[in-house]
C-alpha cells in the first residue's frame, strides 16, 4: 500500500488551521466587522480546520493497526 | 451570451463569457492580499508539489503512472472523480449563471449529473473496469475496431489540452484582474506546478490532489454561503429579494428560487428552456454522454482496486455532488439578493445586465478577511489546477496507450510507455500552455473549436449504450454512426438560430434559419438531442447492413448479454451498487421535490 492520503490532508488542515486560529487570535477585529458580519471567522473556521486535520490524522493511524 | 453548454459536456464556458477583463489588465486590484493569505497559499503548493515528491518512489510500472496501479479505495477515487470535474470554469460558471438563471442551475446537478452517475456505476462500469480496458478509447478498440478508437482517442486528446489550456487562460485572466497579478508568470507558474506533480507521481498524485483540492473548495466556500445567507435573512430573505429581481425582469415570483414550476415554458423562466428539451437534452443526451463516456471522470474510477470501488466510485461521489448546489450556486443567488437589497454589494454592470462572472470573485473578498480570504483563493485556484490536472492526465494515458501504443510503437517494453507517459505530460503542459496564449488571442476560434468538440461529444453515448447493450452493434455501425450523429449537431445548429442572436459559425443559423430557438441553451440541448438520435438510428441501420466484426468470444467481458451477471454475495447489502444508486436517486428526487 502506498502512502494514505489522509496523512498530507491532515498535515495540510492542521497547519492551515494553526494558522487561521492565530491569526484570529492577533488579528485586528475590525477586519471581522469589516467583513464577515462581526463574527471572527478565522477563529471559528480555523479550529473547524484543525478538527478536521486532526481527524483525518486519527483515521490513518488507525487503519494501520 | 448565455451559452454555457460545453460546461456540460467538457466543463467548458465560451470563453467571451469567461473574458471578464480583457488580458490586457487593467490594474484596479479588486482583492487586497494579507502577508498571512500569501502564506497559506505558499504552503499549499509546497504541499500540492510534495505530495508528487513522497509518491514517485512508488511508482514503477506504466500502470502505476497511468491507472494508479489500480489499487485505489472507492472513496479516494469518488473525491478524485468529483475533485476533476469541479473546475474552476465549474464554481465560477455556476455561481455565474446562479445568479443570472436563479436555482434552475441546479438541474445541472439533481437531474444533469445524478442519473448518469447513478446509471453509470450500475450499468456500465462492469464494461470499462471488467474488459481490462486501460482507457475509454481503448474500450471501442476492443468493443469495435481500431478507426472507432482513434477517433475518439484524438478528438478526446485535442479536446483536453484545450480544456486545460481555457483553464489556465482563465485562471491567469481572472488572477490579473482581481489581483494585478501578471498574466505569463500566472500562465508558467500554474503550467510548472501541475507538470512538477504529475512527471513525479502520476495519476495518483493528481488523484490525491484532487482530494485535497476537494476539501479545500468544500471548507474554503462554506463560510461564503453560510455568511451570505445570515446576510440575506436566511432562505425566506433569500426568495423575498429575489422575488423583486423577477418582478423587475418580468417574470413570476419564485421563478429565481424554483427549480420546475416555471419550466412550463420558455418564455417563463430566464434559462429560455421547457421541460422537455430540459429533461431530455440536459437530463439524458448532454449529461449521460459527459458521465458516461468522458475519460476525464471515467480514469478515477478505473483506479479503483476492484470492480466493487470502481463501481462505488461514481455513486458515493454522487452524493457531494447532489449538495453542490449549496456551495457553487447558492453564491450566485446570495450576489443577486445582495445587488437588489441594497446591502451595499453590487454586481459590476456589464452588456446591459451583471458581470456575473465575476460573482465568486466579489464576494470573496466581501464576507471574508484575511486569512479566510487566503483559503478562499486557494481553494480557487486549487480547482483550477484540478481541471488542469485531471486533463493531462487523461491526456497522457490516452495519448501513450491509444495513439502511440495504437499506431507508433506497438511492442515497446513497460520502461518505454512509462518514459513516453512522462514526456507526454510535459509535451501536454507545454502545448496547454500555447493553447492558452491561442485562446487569449484568438477568442473566437476557440469558441468554434470548443463548439466543433461539443458536437463531437453530443452523440457519444448512443454509440457505447449500443455498443454495451446489443451485441448486433457492428464497427463501421459504431463508427459511421459517431461521423453522421456529428455531423447532425452540425446541419441542426446551422439551421437554427437562438432569438435575437446574430448569424455566425458560433450561434447558428449559418446554412439557413428554419426555426428560432427561444434560448442558446434550449438551442443546445437541442442540438445533443438530435445529434443523438441520428446516431443512435445510423448505428442500428449500419449495424444491420454490415457483418458483425468480432466473434462472441470476443465480446465477452464487453457486452451486457455475453457477460457474467457479477457476484455480490461477499458485499454486504447497503454497498451494493443497485442499493446506493436507489439510495442517490431518492435523494435527488428529494432536492428536486423541495426545491420545485
Amino acid at each position: 500500500m502506498q502512502l494514505d492520503v489522509r496523512i498530507p490532508m491532515g498535515l495540510l488542515f492542521l497547519l492551515l488551521g494553526s494558522i487561521l486560529v492565530v491569526y484570529g487570535l492577533i488579528s485586528d477585529p475590525v477586519i471581522y466587522t469589516q467583513h464577515s458580519l462581526g463574527q471572527n471567522v478565522n477563529l471559528v473556521w480555523g479550529s473547524i480546520f484543525v478538527v478536521f486535520g486532526a481527524a483525518m490524522l486519527l483515521l490513518s493511524r488507525r487503519k494501520k493497526e | 451570451m448565455g451559452a454555457f453548454q460545453p460546461l456540460l459536456m467538457k466543463s467548458l464556458l465560451p470563453l467571451s463569457i469567461l473574458a471578464t477583463a480583457d488580458g490586457s489588465g487593467s490594474h484596479d486590484v479588486l482583492l487586497k492580499l494579507a502577508g498571512v493569505d500569501y502564506l497559506i497559499l505558499g504552503i499549499y503548493f509546497a504541499f500540492v508539489i510534495a505530495i508528487g515528491w513522497v509518491l514517485r518512489k512508488y511508482l514503477k510500472t506504466s500502470k502505476d503512472f497511468f491507472e494508479s496501479g489500480r489499487s485505489l479505495p472507492a472513496w479516494v477515487c469518488a473525491l478524485g472523480f468529483i475533485g476533476a470535474n469541479l473546475g474552476a470554469q465549474e464554481v465560477i460558471g455556476m455561481a455565474a449563471s446562479g445568479a443570472k438563471y436563479g436555482i434552475m442551475t441546479s438541474h445541472f446537478y439533481w437531474i444533469g449529473a445524478i442519473p448518469a452517475m447513478v446509471f453509470v456505476a450500475v450499468f456500465m462500469m462492469p464494461f470499462y473496469y471488467g474488459s481490462k480496458a486501460r482507457s475509454v478509447p481503448e474500450y471501442l478498440k476492443l468493443r469495435f475496431d481500431e478507426k472507432t478508437r482513434s477517433f475518439n482517442a484524438l478528438t478526446f486528446a485535442f479536446m483536453t489540452i484545450m480544456s486545460s489550456g481555457i483553464s489556465m487562460y482563465a485562471l491567469a485572466l481572472l488572477l490579473n484582474s482581481i489581483l494585478g497579478w501578471n498574466f505569463h508568470l500566472c500562465i508558467i507558474l500554474s503550467g510548472v506546478i501541475v507538470l512538477l506533480y504529475i512527471f513525479m507521481g502520476g495519476l495518483t498524485s493528481a488523484i490525491y490532489n484532487e482530494v485535497l483540492q476537494f476539501f479545500l473548495i468544500v471548507l474554503g466556500f462554506l463560510p461564503l454561503v453560510l455568511l451570505g445567507m445570515k446576510d440575506v435573512g436566511g432562505w425566506h430573505g433569500l426568495v423575498e429579494k429575489l422575488d423583486v429581481l423577477a418582478q423587475r425582469t418580468g417574470f413570476q415570483a419564485g421563478t429565481y428560487t424554483q427549480s420546475w414550476a416555471h419550466a412550463g415554458s420558455a418564455s417563463s423562466n430566464p434559462m429560455g428552456v421547457e421541460w422537455f428539451g430540459l429533461a431530455m437534452g440536459l437530463g439524458f443526451v448532454l449529461s449521460f454522454g459527459y458521465w458516461c463516456t468522458d475519460f476525464l471522470v471515467m480514469q478515477r474510477a478505473m483506479a479503483a482496486k476492484d470492480m466493487g470501488a470502481a463501481r462505488r466510485t461514481p455513486l458515493l461521489a454522487a452524493v457531494p455532488k447532489m449538495f453542490f448546489p449549496f456551495l457553487v450556486i447558492f453564491p450566485g443567488l446570495i450576489a443577486m439578493a445582495l445587488t437588489v437589497g441594497g446591502h451595499g454589494f453590487q454586481l459590476p454592470p456589464k452588456d446591459g445586465s451583471y458581470d456575473y462572472n465575476m460573482v465568486v470573485p466579489l464576494m470573496l473578498g466581501h464576507y471574508l478577511p484575511s486569512g479566510m480570504l487566503g483559503i478562499g483563493l486557494t481553494a480557487l485556484m486549487a480547482s483550477f489546477m484540478s481541471g488542469m490536472a485531471g486533463n493531462v492526465t487523461a491526456f497522457n494515458t490516452v495519448f501513450t496507450y491509444d495513439l502511440y501504443q495504437g499506431h507508433i510503437k506497438k511492442d515497446g517494453t513497460d520502461a518505454h510507455y512509462l518514459a513516453v507517459g512522462r514526456w507526454t505530460t510535459v509535451f501536454g503542459i507545454l502545448a496547454s500552455m500555447g493553447a492558452a496564449y491561442f485562446a487569449a488571442a484568438f477568442n473566437n476560434i476557440m469558441d468554434v473549436l470548443q463548439l466543433v468538440f461539443a458536437f463531437v461529444n453530443a452523440p457519444l453515448f448512443a454509440t457505447f449504450l449500443l455498443g454495451m447493450f446489443w451485441r448486433r452493434t457492428s464497427g463501421h455501425g459504431a463508427f459511421w454512426g459517431l461521423i453522421s450523429g456529428t455531423v447532425a449537431a452540425a446541419v441542426h445548429q446551422g439551421l437554427t438560430i437562438p432569438v435575437g442572436a446574430a448569424v455566425g459559425l458560433t450561434q447558428g443559423g449559418w446554412v439557413t434559419i428554419v426555426h428560432t430557438y427561444p434560448s442558446i441553451m434550449a438551442q443546445n440541448f437541442w442540438t445533443a438531442i438530435f445529434a443523438w438520435t441520428i446516431c443512435m438510428l445510423a448505428t442500428i441501420v449500419i449495424s444491420l447492413a454490415t457483418a458483425p466484426n468480432k466473434t462472441d468470444d470476443q465480446l465477452r467481458g464487453l457486452v451486457y448479454s455475453l457477460t457474467e451477471k457479477i457476484r455480490e454475495h461477499d458485499t454486504p447489502w447497503y454497498l451494493r451498487p443497485a442499493t446506493l444508486g436507489v439510495v442517490v436517486l431518492a435523494g435527488a428526487v428529494v432536492l428536486n421535490i423541495i426545491f420545485w
